[in-house]
């Protein structure tokens, strides 16, 4: 029976579907089977969303030690070049081990409850692209016990500085290679479960966007992970083997690697928030009772920011001395991302128009994701204007935008996500009070946290620095404060997890939620082991939203 | 959709194969045609301030009486232990005539060292317009210790300069040269002794 799991489930979706249609629940057994060499798509989707978990809670003791740190002016705590280690650790580890493997959890677990299909299109790929991640993460965080310490360079690796890092530089590099091949085996199963596996009937158009915004990211991950793998590797070389792709002194331009850098940066800020658009749009529709507003309309927009997002990188470089035709063109070319974002924005908040909305933990958090994310957008068109961002450029200003867009959005998306699929994940429901108690805490500190960064940034405060002039004092002080708070609550959201897994009374039904629609609610909770071995019939009931079935 | 489980698996094995083919051909385009691509993007549009010529001894015409400011401006990479500074920081000089001014380089350290040293024009498009005929940077430089050197720089800036262009800096950073002598120079520093 094992056997037969493990190394035949990618027959699953032809041949062998007969043989386990009575029975539905049977997982292999003993530890190593399950979890080590499972090829099922719900167990890989809960590896990667704890793994992601985990991280999210070492990169918070990250942020903890930095805000701790930046309590008050002068050095209490840790030497500068910890304190360097730590901002630089805390966005690798956020980044390519929070938001990017919780993304992937979600569409392991979801895309193909989505579109009927019994399993992800590679199930032993699927597996592999998941145990790389361990490994590297432990090669990463390895860095920090070596001699010559974790790198300290900012999570962006700009030369020369990165090239000043110790041996253990070596360790960062591969870890990043590594993260980027799980990436590229992740899309590339998601691109062929969505165009290749979905149930009779579940046209393009009738997907959920969630499956969309994931068939878009997933373009933009095969698209420029491997860019990444490529400027690190040339940062190896010229490290170790005496290259010179970015060291002047031998003829290569250090600004270059920004340029390759930003060519994948920008593009990867939107693979951390595509997936939460997808999120929003499921919850929004399902807790307003109403059709999302502009469904085809999202579709477009989604498209429109991945293919935009490869034409503006250079905002990221308006202060590295570029001609004034280009401050200008990709001043106007970030700018132009904000239309699809406003239609999305718009569309979000015509789906809630008038709609019987109800106000559960979910939505809370889709709701604040809304709100808080838009201020996120705002900041960012301010650092758009080329003229202006010469004074913004590496002040917290620059902190302020990208947390507002990746905490309160992305992460929040996150937790919107967790809450509405957990009853489905684990057949109990979560405490609603905990639940709520964790939104109002979070939505609350993490403003505090963030908001006075943003007027930290106008007075002058640079970025990535242990210590500052004391005319900051009180609003770092204020800031740590929402930090300790907002790191706390992360600890209640643990716990909500934990006690729905293990000690929920209450059993959840398949619907979950009164609004719901969309496939993946007309399976039992929790979801049994093998779902959709026999293709779902797709209609006006069982599809979550589609133009054609909203009149 | 309909297609029988062998046939899907077909076409999935199809996909993966093309999908595979775009990350390979991301990963060529970032590692193999970018650094020289960008490189090329540099020389044609003096991007990078870069785009410099080097003539022999040339001719100019000197049918433009525009003056244009030249700031000189000299950095010594940290890792190399030498000073460096332009004699004259600013001149005033004609389009299309040839000007000469100097850098007074001084070796600090109780060692020999030889160090190179790397240019850049800014604004970057004003490159394409300067022209050098004799450059200290066109060579390595060794110093005794203590030792002090004069180092000429000779160049005019051609006429057709576009005429938003009124000042111009030229900068050089000196870097230490860890290989040994009639070691080669690689990217900017063998160009320009081409
Ligand atoms: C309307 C949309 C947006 C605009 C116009 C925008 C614009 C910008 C600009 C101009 C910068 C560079 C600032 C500087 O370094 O001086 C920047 C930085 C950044 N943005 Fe955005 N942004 C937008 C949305 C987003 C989103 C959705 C995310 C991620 C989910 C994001 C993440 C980031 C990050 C991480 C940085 C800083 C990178 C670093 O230097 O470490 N932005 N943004
Ligand atoms: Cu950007």
């Amino acid at each position: 029976m094992t056997t037969e799991h493990t190394h035949d489930t990618h027959d699953h979706a032809g041949a062998h579907a007969s043989d386990h249609h009575d029975d539905h629940d049977h997982k292999p057994t003993g530890f190593m089977n399950r979890w080590l060499f499972t090829t099922n798509h719900k167990d890989i989707g809960t590896l990667y969303l704890v793994f992601s978990l985990i991280m999210f809670l070492i990169g918070g003791s990250m942020a903890m030690v930095i805000r701790a740190e930046l309590f008050m002016p002068g050095l209490q705590l840790v030497e500068p070049d910890f304190f360097n280690q730590m901002t630089t650790m805390h966005a690798l580890i956020m980044v390519f081990g929070a938001v990017m493997p919780a993304w992937v959890g979600f569409a392991n677990w979801m895309i193909p409850l989505m579109v009927g299909a019994p399993d992800m299109a590679l199930p032993r790929m699927n597996n592999w692209s998941f145990w790389i991640l361990p490994f590297a993460f432990t090669m990463l965080l390895s860095t920090l016990f070596m001699d010559s310490g974790g790198p300290a360079a900012g999570w962006t690796l700009y030369p020369p500085l990165s090239l000043q890092t110790g041996q253990s530089f070596a360790f960062v590099v591969f870890a990043v290679h590594m993260m980027g091949v799980s990436s590229i085996m992740g899309s590339i199963n998601v691109i062929a479960t969505i165009l290749n596996m979905r149930a009779p009937g579940m046209t393009l158009l009738r997907m959920p966007l969630f499956v969309w915004t994931w068939l878009i990211t997933a373009f933009l991950l095969i698209a420029v992970m491997p860019v990444l793998a490529g400027a690190v590797t040339m940062l190896l070389t010229d490290h170790f083997f005496g290259t010179s792709f970015f060291n002047a002194a031998g003829g290569g331009d250090p600004v270059m690697f920004q340029h390759i850098f930003w060519f994948f940066g920008h593009p990867e800020v939107y693979i951390m928030i595509l997936p939460a658009f997808g999120v929003v749009s499921e919850i929004l529709p399902t807790f307003s009772r109403k059709p999302l507003f502009g469904y085809a309309a999202m579709v477009y927009a989604t498209a429109s920011i991945a293919f935009l997002s490869f034409i503006v990188w250079a905002h990221h470089m308006f202060s590295v001395g570029m001609p004034l035709s280009g401050e200008l063109f990709f001043m106007y070319a970030t700018m132009l991302i904000a239309v699809p974002t406003g239609v999305k924005v718009f569309n979000w908040v015509s789906t809630m128009w008038k709609g019987s909305m109800t106000f559960e933990t979910p939505m809370l958090f889709a709701i604040g994701f809304v709100v808080l994310f838009t201020i996120g957008g705002l900041s960012g068109l301010m650092l758009a204007i080329a003229s202006v961002d010469l004074q913004y450029h590496d002040t917290y200003f620059v902190v302020a935008h990208f947390h507002y867009v990746l905490v309160p959005g992305a992460v929040f998306a996150l937790m919107a996500g967790t809450y509405y699929w957990l009853p489905k994940w684990t057949g109990n429901m979560y405490s609603e009070k905990w639940g709520k108690i964790h939104f109002w805490l979070s939505a609350i500190s993490v403003n505090i946290l963030f908001f006075p960064q943003h007027y930290l940034g106008l007075a002058g405060m640079p970025r990535r620095i242990p210590d500052y002039s004391t005319q900051f004092a009180d609003f770092n002080m204020l800031s740590s404060i929402g930090g300790f708070i907002f790191g706390a609550s992360q600890l209640i959201f643990v716990g909500v997890i934990i006690h729905c897994v293990y000690r929920s009374k209450v059993k959840a039904t398949s619907r979950v939620w009164e609004g719901a629609k969309g496939l993946e609610w007309t399976v039992p909770s929790p979801a049994p082991y093998h779902t959709f071995d026999v293709p779902p019939p797709i209609n006006a009931q069982t599809v979550a939203h589609a133009d054609e079935y909203d009149h | 959709m309909n297609s029988s489980a062998p046939e899907k698996r077909k076409d999935t094995r199809k996909l993966v194969i093309k999908l595979a083919g775009v990350a390979v051909g991301m990963f060529a385009f970032g590692f193999v045609v970018m650094p020289p691509l960008y490189d090329v993007i540099c020389d044609i549009t003096g991007l990078g301030g870069r785009g410099l010529e080097v003539a022999q001894g040339a001719s100019v015409s000197l049918d433009s009486d525009r003056e244009v400011k030249v700031i000189f401006d000299a950095t010594v990479n940290s890792a190399l232990d030498w000073d460096l500074h332009p004699n004259d920081p600013v001149a005033h000089v004609r389009l299309g005539e040839m000007s000469e001014t100097s850098y007074l380089a001084f070796n600090d350290s109780s060692e020999a060292i030889a160090g190179q040293a790397i240019y850049t024009v800014t604004p970057p498009e004003a490159s394409l317009y300067f022209v050098k005929t004799e450059c200290f940077c066109f060579t390595r430089q060794s110093l005794a210790a203590n030792e002090s050197r004069e180092m000429p720089v000779r160049f005019y800036i051609k006429p057709d300069l576009p005429e938003h262009i009124r000042e111009l800096t030229l900068s050089y950073t000196f870097f230490q040269l860890d290989e040994p002598a009639g070691a080669t120079v690689t990217g900017a520093a063998q160009a320009a002794q081409e």
